[in-house]
């Protein structure tokens, strides 16, 4: 058995939300690089490369990249050999809470969302904890903005509605959202489960290697046809015209209900920030 | 790149095209959500606004700003959010806006009829733009932290035009002229 330190918890999670906010994944901005050169609207390269320029200050004067530091969304996979003493959500809100004030982060969180009375410290992050085996813990830290999530929906598609009507739900989710989720996106596509296991599907799938591909063959014929039509509607970055709408479609599947097609899409901004640890 | 000074004066926009890159250099003024409401709850008590509406809007709520900087991470909020209010604030003088993404057909009818302008700010772009402020003065509504209206001295501060007064669409051209 292995005792988890939750001050350690707390530090681990202060520092990684204050690295996520500045700092995008590698493999991500060889992308925005990559569709630089791939634009073929000369106002859509303009964005791409002040967007490519923004990411490079952020890293190098620790300025947040967007002024949505998003509420904080954490993912804790805690080994089964792994116990602690106290309360381990309290431990990742301090965390929160301390890497918000250190980093300058903007607090973005309200009460309640008809009260909309902010929190004043950024707290509470929305925590999903896995068990799996072994004594390890991994902490993933999502500061998620507002615009991505707020174009992002579950529908309960039918079994009859098939692989044409899913497409139609994501190439008609993301043309009515046009610029607002600031194109280039990252697409999160979650079939299968129920409503809201279809939901963590897609928001799972945003966290996966921009590079990857998926492993089921039918997930996978998905996401590269989904690129290509999602690219084909000519939205482009901030939604001005392009042909660079999306950098990339992630598709994560479940099995589901005889009777059950539950579609979750869940759009990422080309601002997609998010660091793991494995302690 | 088109560098002009604000206010806007009406030769100014109506010179203005969608798909102009354009530097804004002069006084902006920031309101999102919550401060809209506040002041169309002034204007139905026929009171003054906390500023000239006929001034740039910027819808945005900064990050705090560190030691030795002038504002946080600046970038736009999405601007549809704000168009209900917006046709109200036709009514009392106001015609330049920045934001980011597309806005209702209401909006963009009223902003024909009024001679207005609305702009794109590069979203997600916010530590490049805070660059560009030049001073940050509170003007209304402190409790409102981020949300609350500032007055921004901004030099060479990057927009596009996205609808123009003469009731051009970027967002519907540009898709036009891309799609496959």
């Amino acid at each position: 058995m292995r005792k988890l330190d939750l001050n350690e918890v707390s530090s681990i999670v202060s520092k990684l939300l204050q690295e996520a906010v500045c700092k995008i994944d590698g493999n991500i901005l060889e992308r925005i690089s990559a569709a630089i050169k791939t634009e073929a609207n000369p106002l859509g390269k303009s964005i791409l490369e002040q967007i490519e320029a923004n990411n490079r200050l952020s890293e190098e004067k620790k300025i947040p990249l967007c002024q949505d530091t998003g509420q904080v969304l954490v993912f804790l996979e805690v080994g089964s050999k792994v116990y602690w003493e106290g309360d381990i959500e309290a431990a990742i809100n301090h965390g929160v809470r301390e890497g918000s004030k250190k980093g300058y982060l903007r607090n973005s969180v309200v009460t309640h969302p008809l009260n909309r009375i902010n929190t004043g410290d950024n707290t509470p992050a929305i925590i999903h904890t896995k068990i799996s085996p072994g004594d390890k813990v991994k902490i993933t830290i999502v500061p998620k903005g507002g615009g991505s999530e707020n174009v992002s929906l579950v529908k309960m598609l039918t079994p009859a509605d098939g692989e044409e009507g899913l497409k139609k739900l994501v190439l008609e989710t993301i043309l009515e959202a046009g610029g607002r989720p600031c194109p280039p996106i990252i697409v999160g596509i979650g079939i299968g489960g129920n409503l809201e296991k279809s939901a963590m599907l897609a928001k799972e799938a945003l966290l996966r290697d921009i590079d990857d591909q998926a492993s089921n063959p039918y997930d996978r014929k998905l996401e590269e046809n989904l690129l290509q039509e999602i690219n084909n509607l000519g939205l482009g970055p901030m939604g001005l015209g392009g042909t660079t709408t999306a950098l990339a479609v992630k598709v994560n599947s479940y099995p589901c209900h005889i009777a059950s097609f539950p579609v979750a899409i869940n759009i990422q901004c080309h601002a997609a920030r998010h660091k793991s640890i494995i302690i | 790149m088109k560098r002009i000074k604000t206010p806007l004066s009406e030769i100014d926009i109506l010179n203005l095209h969608i798909g102009d890159e354009v530097l804004l250099n002069g006084v902006i003024f920031t309101a999102r959500d919550a401060a809209h409401q506040r002041i169309i709850n002034i204007l139905d008590k026929g009171e003054k606004p906390p500023f000239d509406l006929n001034s740039t809007i910027y819808y945005v709520g900064p990050a705090p700003a560190q030691p030795e900087q002038i504002i946080g991470s600046a970038g736009p909020t999405t601007s549809s959010r704000m168009d209900p209010y917006a046709l109200r604030l036709f009514q009392e003088g106001a015609k330049v806006t920045i934001g980011k993404g597309p806005r209702s057909e209401a909006f963009k009818k009223a902003l024909v009829q009024n001679k207005g302008i609305y702009f794109t700010a590069i979203g997600g772009i916010g530590a490049l733009l805070s660059q560009r402020v030049k001073s940050m003065t509170l003007i209304a509504f402190p409790e409102l932290g981020p949300e609350a209206i500032y007055r921004l001295e901004v030099e060479d501060f990057p927009v596009i035009v996205s609808y123009d007064s003469k009731g051009n669409d970027l967002f519907k051209d540009g898709i036009n002229t891309y799609k496959k």
